[in-house]
């Protein structure tokens, strides 16, 4: 298989690694003002409190990927969705100051400051990011010289707003599931009522979207026309995503999470798979879209990288493994907690 | 202001706090293995009390060293696309590799360290302690090292990209150990011991000084001192080989280094302020030919001066100067504030020295301070160019950003970043007024998390 290929693929894997990862912990941020006692919200903190700071290493990664692999592609959506950017960063930075001060203070007017914030700035992350997706499906405007040519409230459209609410439902539902793993007595039958009322959510934001895609942007759909058992992937997503309050329903709170896990990579790759060759569209120029050959490094480099990441990512692998094992469990509060 | 003057302040102003970090986590950490190490050895209740506080401090520093850091890597796109484009293929492998190989190992045993204690055994703590400092090491190895490419381009050949030319790896050992890699790999990581060195020897000094915590304040500064003296001394070597290496390399740094114009026998200034348009280094005291010396081995043989570059291929000399002779000023403090200390260590006074104290307290500043100020020397000093040689730092800027962005993004930065630093401060300053737990041996650890559960309700 031609390098570049294998790059479009294993970025992909980055950013699913992320989007499954982070998605929980932004999940969890999302739904952290539903809990009422400090000690709940304690809790909620702290099932993602030894993990959330590695999560967040699969973006600084997929980021540092993205520059090595496409340039062009790093350059272009970086500097072209600038204050988009900006403001994702202000939001991640601020987030993480509310994890680390909220516990603090004993003062409950500096707690619940710091709890809306971490909501609030979970909320706007998960936005921004599926706002940034809808618009690599939409297409942008990219002048010759590969340079964005549009704006940054032409980036908040309708459809890619829809796309970003998707993604907010969607790790909504992932961190609900995350919480039932991670909880028990009162709050865990809270969170089992959040996982019902998140999927209702998460089921008609995807539907409403899934439709306007194929209305508006039926390229997405052109390569599964072309090769009709792709199909199979979305019927294996609607099999993911039903299986959940199945499994909740059983009490297999982990086999629930696989399921929203497997769900939320089998939709990155039915994105994927729309957007290929193309990593960023030029809609209207089609002919200045930055596509996995002519947005890419060297094949030197992508070979050099690709030895790189066959050398680490069994390590990393091993880490992820490691810290969820040493963490398996109910949250137990200590004096390292936040 | 233009969008490229713009985004080179805000590129300096969020490396500079960036840059607070980083260095104290690389110094902290060889610290904590050493700290950790003696209580695995001697199982002396006081080591594990220094270890734990220590880690305290050190997931605080860390924390701010990943949230300043994301920043980091977003702004080579987000504000120098068309650099970004330009060596992407280059630098790409040294960032895609500190991912791979760095942060995942830092940020994953991280959590074993911070939340970990109760939950592995000893050994697998210490090894996670081993791996954090590790890996933080290991970040700084390939960030200089991507770095170090910008200053001396090595290992690459220039190829038409679609009719943009760019940097194209040919060697990627070659790029890796590029002329100046290893000297200022080194140069950066003592600087950073030192940074760390001095965090442990500031906080130590002040609990001598209240009489608080004393057996744990003497034990942290033995530790600490130890690293200060040999990282001090090293840092002298490595920075004489580094100055060595810019003569051959970057010879119109180094030139600006000392306000030398003319080509001929190199002195070297204690102090003064150039004057640029007259080309001449004014109120100054320098000891004749030795810069020659120090580089040639020979007073006579005449240095390379700023007069062989073109006006528009020098850089602003006086900021690189006086960020340079402040580096160094402040570089000898340290070797001479170190082997005091030692010196009065060994004869049993170091501890009752009210004054030495004092000055230890307030000494945490220094490597801070000569560590930005050796980056803005180096980074100062190979303007006008981003990449040496290679590429100008005002093509090197997003075309499709408006300068009206930036100066939002810069507002934004401003402000957060004012919020971030004091809640660092008012943390640092509350976990260290709280200091170390005191020992107390009948702890069991399921009293110690009833009183914690009860003190947070």
């Amino acid at each position: 298989m031609e390098l570049n290929i294998i790059w479009f693929g294993l970025i992909g894997v980055l950013l699913t690694g992320y989007a499954i990862l982070d998605g929980f912990d932004l999940g969890v941020g999302a739904l952290h003002l539903l809990t009422k006692t400090d000690e709940e919200r304690r809790i909620t903190l702290n099932s993602i409190g030894p993990v959330w700071d590695g999560n967040e290493v699969w973006l600084v990664t997929g980021g540092g990927a993205l520059f090595a692999a496409f340039p062009d592609v790093y350059a272009t959506v970086f500097s072209g969705f600038y204050t988009a950017f900006m403001l994702l960063l202000f939001v991640l930075i601020f987030r993480a100051v509310a994890i680390e001060f909220r516990s603090k203070q004993e003062s409950p007017r500096w707690r619940s400051a710091w709890d809306k914030a971490f909501s609030v700035s979970s909320i706007i992350i998960a936005l921004l990011m599926g706002t940034a997706l809808g618009n690599i499906i939409a297409g942008i405007p990219l002048g010759h010289d590969k340079e964005f040519a549009g704006t940054f409230i032409g980036l908040l459209n309708p459809y890619s707003l829809l796309i970003g609410i998707t993604t907010v439902a969607l790790f909504m539902m992932h961190g609900a599931i995350y919480l039932v793993m991670k909880t028990e007595g009162a709050l865990q039958e809270k969170a089992r009522s959040w996982v019902n009322n998140t999927i209702i959510f998460f089921v008609i934001c995807f539907v409403t979207s899934t439709m306007t895609t194929l209305i508006y942007y039926p390229s997405m759909a052109a390569h599964f026309k072309e090769y009709p058992y792709l199909f199979l992937i979305a019927i294996l997503n609607m099999l993911a995503i039903a299986n959940i309050p199945r499994e909740i329903h059983k009490g297999r709170e982990f086999r629930a999470f696989i399921s929203s896990a497997s769900s939320i990579a089998l939709l990155l790759v039915l994105f994927a798979i729309g957007i290929f060759p193309n990593i960023v569209a030029s809609v209207p120029n089609p002919e200045n879209s930055l596509t996995v050959y002519n947005a890419a490094s060297s094949q030197k480099t992508l070979m050099v990288m690709l030895i790189i990441a066959i050398i680490g990512m069994p390590f990393v692998v091993a880490y992820t493994y490691i810290i969820h094992k040493v963490y398996k469990g109910k949250v137990k509060l200590d004096e390292t907690s936040y | 202001m233009d969008t490229e003057l713009l985004s080179r302040i805000q590129f300096a102003f969020t490396i500079a706090f960036h840059y607070i970090y980083p260095p104290l986590s690389i110094g902290l950490g060889v610290l904590l293995v050493v700290m950790e190490g003696m209580y695995i050895k001697t199982k002396q209740k006081i080591y594990e009390n220094i270890t734990r506080f220590w880690i305290k401090i050190f997931s605080l520093i860390f924390a701010m060293g990943v949230a300043t850091g994301i920043v980091m890597e977003f702004e080579f796109g987000t504000n120098w696309a068309t650099y970004s484009r330009f060596v992407g293929d280059v630098f790409g492998s040294a960032l895609a590799a500190e991912g791979v190989f760095a942060f995942f190992l830092e940020s994953g045993f991280l959590a074993i360290l911070v939340f970990g204690w109760k939950r592995v055994s000893p050994k697998m703590h210490f090894f996670s302690t081993i791996m954090v400092s590790f890996g933080s090491m290991l970040s700084a190895v390939w960030i200089v090292v991507a770095n170090s490419w910008q200053q001396t381009p090595a290992g690459y050949h220039l190829q038409n990209n679609n009719g943009v030319m760019r940097a194209e790896i040919t060697n990627f050992w070659g790029m890796v150990f590029n002329p100046s890699s290893v000297d200022r790999l080194l140069h950066t990581l003592s600087g950073a011991w030192l940074a760390g060195a001095f965090l442990v020897l500031s906080v130590s000094a002040f609990y001598i000084l209240k009489n608080r915590h004393v057996d744990f304040g003497k034990k942290s500064m033995k530790i600490a001192l130890s690293l200060a003296v040999f990282a001090s001394l090293f840092q002298l070597f490595t920075g004489h080989q580094s100055a060595v290496g810019i003569s051959k390399t970057q010879p119109a740094k180094l030139a600006a280094f000392e306000g030398h114009y003319e080509t001929k026998s190199a002195p070297l200034y204690l102090f003064g302020w150039v004057n640029d348009s007259e080309q001449k280094v004014n109120f100054g005291i320098a000891v004749p030919g030795m810069l020659s010396y120090l580089v040639y081995g020979d007073v006579q043989t005449p240095l390379k001066g700023l007069n062989e570059f073109k006006p528009e291929d020098r850089p602003p000399v006086n900021i690189v100067f006086q960020s340079y002779h402040l580096m160094v000023a402040i570089g000898m403090t340290i070797i001479g504030l170190s082997l005091l200390s030692l010196a009065l260590l060994r004869k049993e006074r170091l501890f009752k020295s009210k004054l030495m104290m004092k000055i230890l307290v307030v000494s945490v500043l220094l490597p801070q301070a000569a560590n930005q100020l050796g980056w803005i020397s180096a980074e100062v000093g190979r303007q006008p160019w981003i990449v040496y040689n290679l590429l100008r730092t005002k093509d090197a800027f997003s075309k499709s950003v408006t300068s009206g962005e930036v100066l939002f993004s810069l507002i934004l930065f401003t402000i957060i970043y004012a919020l971030l630093f004091v809640l660092f401060l008012f943390l640092l300053d509350r976990k260290i007024k709280h200091g170390p737990e005191e020992s107390s041996d009948s702890d069991s650890v399921y009293s110690e998390q009833r009183l914690i559960f009860e003190k947070n309700k």
